[in-house]
C-alpha cells in the first residue's frame, strides 16, 4: 500500500514522542537536575527526553578528560610550594601547537641552569588539547585539567596563562584524576624503595 | 578478464618495459621511476593489460637537494591485491608531465591539487586551475623552499621555546604587513575578481534546444559557498537549462590550511593531533591510517590488545560517521533534523566512550606509532559491550524501519545520482560510493590490515549506484561493524597496548610508506617521504571524501537542481578533510 512506510516511520516518532512522558512519569522529578537523573540520561538503555540541560545540569566528565594543561605544585611541610617542574622542556619540544614558553632559571652568581621554571607560559588559544604534554611529562609535573569554563572577552589579559596562573596542588591533581594520581604516587614510592634498597646501608664498610 | 588482471602476481615492470622504467632502488622505496614521455603508455598498459583500474592516490614530492620534483602514482586492482606504485621525475624549473585524466578521470581534481600545492604542470589536462588557494597566491606551498608568513624555522620544536621561551602573541606578526607576498602584477587593493568568469567559462556549454520555437539560454547558478545544503563552505557551480543541470563544477578551499605544510614542519608524533582535524567525525581512523604509515616505516607492530582496541574504536568511528551521513542526507531531502538527531543520539553516546578512552569526544588522539595512548579501561570495555550487544543493533533497525520503505526516501533517491560501475572505478570512488555502485572493494577485505583478515564480515554493496543504495550500503556497513565489534569485544586480551617504550622524540628510518585503511568514507591513506629526520619530508593524505568529489559532476548531470543537494549527501563529506 502507497503510504505504508511514511506511517510506519511516523509511528516511531509518535513512540519517542510517548516515550518522553512514560519514561518522565516513571522516573519522576529525580530524571533532572540530580547526578542519578543525569546518568540515568546517559546509560546505555536511555529513553525518553536525552538532552542535559547546560549550565543547569553538567555531564560528568570522565578522568581522562583533557582541556588546558596545569603546573602541579606539591605542598613543602613548611607549607611553602615544591614546584614539580625542572624546565626540561619536553612538554615545550613535544607541543605540536607550539604553545608552550618555558624560561629556566639560572644561577646569577654561576650562570649555571637550575632546574626550575623562572617563567612558564601556555597560549591556551593556540593550545589544541592535545595532552602530549602530560602524556611525555617525565616528573609528572604538568596534567591536563578538567575545567572547560573559561571564556572571556579579552584572550590577552585572560587566556595567556603565567606559571602563576597555571600552578595548581597536587591535591586538586588527586581530586579530579584519582586513578592516575594513586598509580603515580605507587610508582614513585616504588622508585625510592628500590633506590633505599639498592644504597648500601650507612656504616658497613665493604 | 584475462589471467594477467586477475594473478595477483604484480607485474615487473622493468622487465616489460626496459627502456621506459626503472625500479626504485633508493633505500626504503618501492616501486618504479617511469621515463615522462612514455608514463601514459605505462599507465594504460598497467590498466588495461595488467588490471591496475582505479587509480587512488596522485601526489607530488619535491626532492630540492636533487632539484627534481616527483610525482607519485598509487594504482590498485579492484578485485583486491596490495598497491602499486610508480613514479615519474621531472626537473624542479620546468615540471611538465603528462596527464592522467584521459585514462583515469579520476586524477581530475587530484592533479589540480598537485599543480596548485607543487607547480607541476599537467600538459593534458581539460581544467587545470588553482583549486585550494587562490589567485592571489604567490608560489606553490609544498615545495620546500617556499615560506609562510607566520614562518619560524624549517621544522618544529622551535628553538624560541626554551630554554629562554618568552610568550609571543601571534597576533603580533602582522600578517598583512611585509610578510605576505602576492604573485608578479597582483595588487590586492586593485583586485577585480575575474577567476569566476574563468571559472564559469569552463563549464560545458551545450546548446540543447528542446523547444526551438522558444530562445532559452542556460544560466549560471552558484549554491554555496554558505548554503546550508553543502555542509559546509562548500560551492558548487550550476550550469541550468531550467531546471536541469547541464555541467557542473565543484569550487573548494575555503577551509584549507594548508595541513600537509604544516605537517611537514611537526615532529611526526605532533602531527597525530593534527590528523583528528581532517574528518573529524572519524577522527579515530585518520589516527589509525597515521600510524600504519609510520608503523611501516619504522617496523613496529602493536601488541594484541592495542591491535584489538585499534579495530574497536575504528568500527565504532564508522558506526558514528554513518548515523551522521544518513541523517544529515535525510536533512537534505527535507526531513528537518528528527532523523539526523536520532542518530546523534547514539553518536552522543558512542562519542562518550571515546572520551573515557582517549579523554576527548572528538579530537582523540588516541594511536600511537606501536600502539595506543593510554589503555581501555574496564568500564570503557563495559559501556562499549552494553551498546554493542543490545543498543546499536536495536537502534539500527529501528533506523531502518523507520526510513528505509518511506515513499518519499525511495521517490527522491531511487534513480538518481546513478554511477556506474565503469565510471565509479574511473572516477576514482572509493568507499559507500564504490560499494554502492556494484564493486565490492573493501580495503578491510582487499589488503588486510592490522587484524582484519580475524573477523568475519561481508562487504556491503548494491546493485544501481544510485542514492538509495548509497543509503542501504551505509545501513548495512553498521551492521558489519556491529558484527566485528561483537567479535572483537569478545576476543579483547590482556596485555600491553604499547610496543617499546613511549617517546616523544620517535626514530623513523629514510624511506616511503603508504598507509591506507578503510575509512567510513573511503579509502583514506597516507603517504609519507622520511630522509631520517625527526620531521617527515613529505606527507600526503588521500582524502576520501576529496577524491569522491570528483564524481559529483558526472552524477549531477541531467539531474535536477534539488537532486545535486541529495546526491553532496550521499557522497557524506566532510570539509575538513576535503580542503585540508
Amino acid at each position: 500500500m502507497n503510504g505504508k512506510g511514511i506511517l510506519s516511520g511516523l509511528l516511531i516518532t509518535l513512540r519517542h514522542f510517548v516515550d518522553t512522558y512514560l519514561e518522565d512519569l516513571k522516573v519522576g522529578r529525580k530524571r533532572y537536575g540530580t547526578a542519578e537523573g543525569i546518568e540515568m540520561r546517559r546509560s546505555s538503555d536511555t529513553r525518553g527526553i536525552f538532552t542535559i540541560q547546560y549550565p543547569e545540569e553538567k555531564l560528568p566528565v570522565p578522568e581522562e578528560f583533557r582541556f588546558v594543561p596545569f603546573l602541579v605544585y606539591d605542598v613543602k611541610e613548611d607549607g611553602e610550594k615544591a614546584v614539580r617542574c625542572t624546565s626540561c622542556g619536553i612538554c615545550a619540544k613535544v607541543c605540536p601547537p607550539q604553545c608552550i614558553w618555558i624560561e629556566r632559571s639560572v644561577d646569577a652568581a654561576t650562570g649555571k641552569p637550575i632546574p626550575t621554571p623562572a617563567e612558564f607560559f601556555i597560549d591556551v588559544d593556540v593550545c589544541m588539547n592535545c595532552g602530549m604534554c602530560a602524556e611525555f611529562c617525565p616528573f609528572d609535573a604538568i596534567r591536563m585539567d578538567h575545567d572547560y569554563e573559561m571564556a572571556s572577552y579579552d584572550r590577552h589579559k585572560h587566556h595567556i596563562l603565567n606559571k602563576e596562573r597555571l600552578l595548581k596542588p597536587a591535591s586538586y591533581y588527586a581530586e579530579i584524576r584519582p586513578t592516575s594520581y594513586r598509580r603515580e604516587e605507587a610508582e614513585k614510592a616504588a622508585k625510592e624503595a628500590a633506590k633505599a634498597a639498592a644504597r648500601p646501608p650507612a656504616g658497613t664498610a665493604a | 578478464m584475462s589471467d594477467l588482471q586477475t594473478q595477483t602476481l604484480v607485474p615487473q615492470l622493468d622487465t616489460i618495459f626496459p627502456d621506459w622504467v626503472r625500479p626504485d632502488d633508493r633505500a626504503g622505496y618501492q616501486g618504479y621511476i617511469v621515463e615522462t614521455e612514455h608514463l601514459l603508455a605505462v599507465a594504460k598498459a598497467l590498466r588495461d593489460t595488467y588490471g591496475y583500474d582505479l587509480l587512488s592516490s596522485v601526489t607530488g614530492v619535491d626532492y630540492l637537494p636533487e632539484g627534481k620534483l616527483e610525482v607519485v602514482y598509487h594504482v590498485f586492482r579492484t578485485t583486491g591485491g596490495p598497491i602499486f606504485v610508480y613514479k615519474v621525475q621531472v626537473p624542479r624549473d620546468n615540471p611538465v608531465v603528462p596527464s592522467l585524466v584521459p585514462l583515469y578521470p579520476g586524477a581530475e581534481l587530484q592533479e589540480r591539487e598537485a599543480y596548485d600545492l607543487l607547480g607541476i604542470r599537467f600538459e593534458g589536462h581539460p581544467d587545470l586551475r588553482r583549486i585550494l588557494t587562490w589567485e592571489g597566491f604567490a608560489g606553490h606551498p609544498l615545495r620546500k623552499d617556499w615560506h609562510e608568513p607566520y614562518f619560524e624555522e624549517e621544522a618544529k620544536p622551535y628553538k624560541s621555546r626554551w630554554p629562554e621561551g618568552q610568550v609571543r602573541r601571534a597576533e603580533d606578526l602582522n600578517p598583512f604587513a611585509d610578510n605576505v607576498d602576492y604573485p608578479a602584477g597582483f595588487d590586492p587593493e586593485s583586485l577585480v575578481p575575474d577567476a569566476d568568469d574563468t571559472l564559469y567559462k569552463t563549464l560545458f556549454r551545450v546548446q540543447q534546444a528542446q523547444h526551438p520555437e522558444i530562445k532559452t539560454d542556460a544560466i549560471v547558478v552558484n549554491l554555496g559557498p554558505q548554503h546550508p545544503s553543502t555542509h559546509g563552505v562548500f560551492r558548487m557551480v550550476a550550469l541550468l537549462e531550467g531546471e536541469k543541470i547541464l555541467d557542473l563544477k565543484p569550487v573548494m578551499g575555503y577551509l584549507h590550511r594548508n595541513h600537509e605544510k604544516i605537517a611537514e614542519r611537526n615532529t611526526f608524533l605532533q602531527n597525530m593531533p593534527f590528523t583528528d582535524r581532517l574528518d573529524y567525525i572519524a577522527s579515530m581512523s585518520n589516527n589509525f591510517a597515521y600510524a600504519l604509515a609510520v608503523e611501516k616505516l619504522m617496523g613496529v607492530q602493536p601488541p594484541e590488545r592495542a591491535e584489538y582496541i585499534r579495530v574497536i574504536m575504528a568500527e565504532l568511528t564508522r558506526i558514528v560517521s554513518h548515523f551522521i551521513a544518513v541523517g544529515f542526507l535525510l536533512n537534505d531531502l527535507g526531513a528537518f533534523f528528527t532523523p539526523s538527531l536520532y542518530g546523534i543520539k547514539e553518536r552522543e553516546l558512542i562519542v562518550d566512550i571515546f572520551e573515557m578512552v582517549s579523554g576527548s569526544r572528538m579530537m582523540c588522539n588516541y594511536f600511537r606509532f606501536g600502539g595506543l595512548a593510554r589503555d581501555m579501561s574496564p568500564e570503557a570495555v563495559q559501556k562499549t559491550k552494553e551498546l554493542v550487544n543490545d543498543r546499536l543493533p536495536r537502534k539500527i533497525d529501528e533506523f531502518d524501519r523507520y526510513l528505509t520503505e518511506n515513499e518519499i526516501v525511495r521517490q527522491r533517491c531511487e534513480g538518481v545520482g546513478v554511477l556506474t560501475p565503469e565510471d565509479a572505478i574511473a572516477l576514482s570512488a572509493t568507499g559507500p560510493v564504490l560499494r554502492a555502485s556494484g564493486v565490492p572493494y573493501d580495503v578491510r577485505r582487499a589488503e588486510p590490515y592490522s587484524i582484519y583478515d580475524r573477523f568475519d564480515f561481508d562487504v556491503a554493496y548494491g546493485l544501481h549506484g544510485d542514492i538509495y543504495d548509497r543509503y542501504l550500503v551505509r545501513m548495512e556497513e553498521m551492521r558489519q561493524s556491529v558484527r566485528i565489534l561483537k567479535q572483537a569485544l569478545r576476543d579483547l586480551p590482556e596485555g600491553p597496548i604499547m610496543t617499546g617504550k613511549p617517546a616523544y622524540q620517535v626514530r623513523v628510518p629514510a624511506g616511503e610508506s603508504y598507509g591506507r585503511v578503510e575509512g567510513p568514507k573511503g579509502e583514506l591513506g597516507f603517504y609519507l617521504v622520511s630522509n631520517g629526520k625527526p620531521n617527515p619530508w613529505r606527507y600526503h593524505v588521500r582524502a576520501p571524501t576529496f577524491i569522491n568529489l570528483t564524481s559529483l559532476a558526472p552524477m549531477s548531470r541531467g539531474g535536477k537542481v534539488a537532486d545535486v543537494v541529495a546526491i553532496l549527501g550521499s557522497i557524506d563529506i566532510v570539509l575538513g578533510e576535503v580542503d585540508r
